[in-house]
């Protein structure tokens, strides 16, 4: 969607400059006595201003709903309206949610996998480990006839089992590959909300933008909030993800521990 | 010994969990935010609490506060595990009495130095 700041700029700029030359004609006016133009000036440069402030604000009302069409915003909701369209923050909302449920499943599959297949693994090593000590025992002669007949069904068993067991692993191996097919999905999802996030920005930045060019006419000044105040210490801010650029934030196990160990930890 | 994980995402106390088995401690139980971790440990014997930072309802920061405010709990070892990283907050967990803070994403080996680590403290207390 684009919605153009420069129309706006102009007339801006044209009240300010008609605001110029009628101060100095009212000044004129005023010194010479001449109290009728004088009022008559006043009106102009009030019409003057009351057309740009018009114009902006219906500029204004025109980009605000563009942008309310252009992301379907739920206006359905708001105006009670029984026809809205499913709105476009809403779906990224709903892919999202998918984001997080596919990545669920993913985690809680391989963790299945590796949970089922660790026990069969460890079971065999020591199973392994148990033939190799009988195994020791039979070269060095130590073993009854009995003793070998047992321990050669032993080995048999275990042959067999390692087969059975490497085969589920192997086969749990794979699905575990499997299981990060979400990757490519989640990736396709993210970008389009990245999109779509980016899209919103650019269009409320020329909502404000247009918003200021209505200040200026009208002589509006606001009070911004101290961003300072925003962030307190223990708000919590999740991963941080440019760690390296950040004075405030330790970019690893190290840093922590360096940090405590010069707290008395 | 009874540990208490506590995190609102099931899978990262899963993870926790499984590292915690291989450490050979069995006996674990879970909360998701401190809300419901706090009445669990005033009445479940617990020897070590294992808490995520962020979380809905109560946060672990406001968990650990409250634990070190409990006259039967104030002993209660807590490691944090957290994304949480800014240099403020660590001093922040440090002087609410946090007895280990690992940073996520961690490994399984920063996990088991840290609990030992723990363990070796109290014991030498």
């Amino acid at each position: 969607m684009v919605l153009s700041g420069n129309a706006g700029q102009t007339t801006a700029e044209e009240f300010e400059q008609s605001l110029k030359t009628n101060a100095q004609k009212l000044v004129e006016h005023l010194e010479e006595g001449d109290y009728k133009e004088a009022v008559m000036v006043i009106h102009a440069i009030n019409q003057a201003r009351d057309r740009g402030l018009y114009y902006e604000v219906g500029k204004l009302t025109r980009a605000l709903h563009n942008s309310i069409i252009s992301f379907q915003l739920d206006t359905a909701r708001s105006f009670g309206s029984e026809h809205g369209e499913h709105s476009k923050i809403a779906d990224a909302s709903d892919r999202l949610d998918y984001v997080v449920r596919l990545t669920d499943k993913a985690a809680n599959r391989t963790m299945d996998l590796v949970e089922s297949s660790a026990p069969v693994v460890s079971q065999l090593g020591k199973e392994a480990a148990a033939l190799r000590e009988e195994w020791k025992r039979l070269q060095r002669r130590e073993m009854t006839a009995e003793e070998f007949r047992n321990l050669s069904r032993s080995i048999m068993d275990f042959l067999e089992r390692s087969e059975k067991h490497s085969a589920e692993v192997s086969s749990n191996l794979n699905d575990i590959l499997m299981a990060q097919d979400y990757q490519d999905l989640t990736g396709q999802v993210i970008k389009r909300v990245i999109t779509l996030v980016h899209d919103v920005e650019e269009s409320l930045l020329n909502l404000v933008r247009m918003a200021g060019q209505v200040d200026r006419i009208a002589g509006i000044q606001h009070e911004l909030p101290d961003p300072e105040e925003r962030k307190s210490a223990s708000q919590a801010e999740g991963p941080q993800i440019h760690a390296d650029k950040r004075d405030d934030v330790v970019s690893g196990q190290d840093e922590v521990d360096d940090l405590l160990s010069s707290l008395g930890f | 010994m009874k540990i208490l994980i506590v995190d609102d995402f099931s899978t990262m106390r899963r993870i926790i969990k499984n590292l915690l088995r291989d450490l050979g401690f069995t006996n674990t139980a879970e909360a998701d935010d401190g809300t419901t971790a706090l009445p669990m440990l005033q009445h479940g014997n617990f020897d070590f609490l294992v808490t995520d930072w962020n979380m809905p309802g109560m946060s672990g920061i406001d968990l650990l506060r409250a634990v070190r405010a409990d006259e039967r709990l104030k002993t209660l070892p807590v490691l944090m595990v957290t994304a949480e990283a800014k240099r403020d907050q660590i001093i922040e967990a440090a002087q609410a009495g946090v007895n280990g803070y690992v940073v996520k994403p961690f490994t399984a080996q920063a996990l088991k130095e840290k609990i030992e680590k723990v363990f070796e403290r109290i014991e030498a207390k």
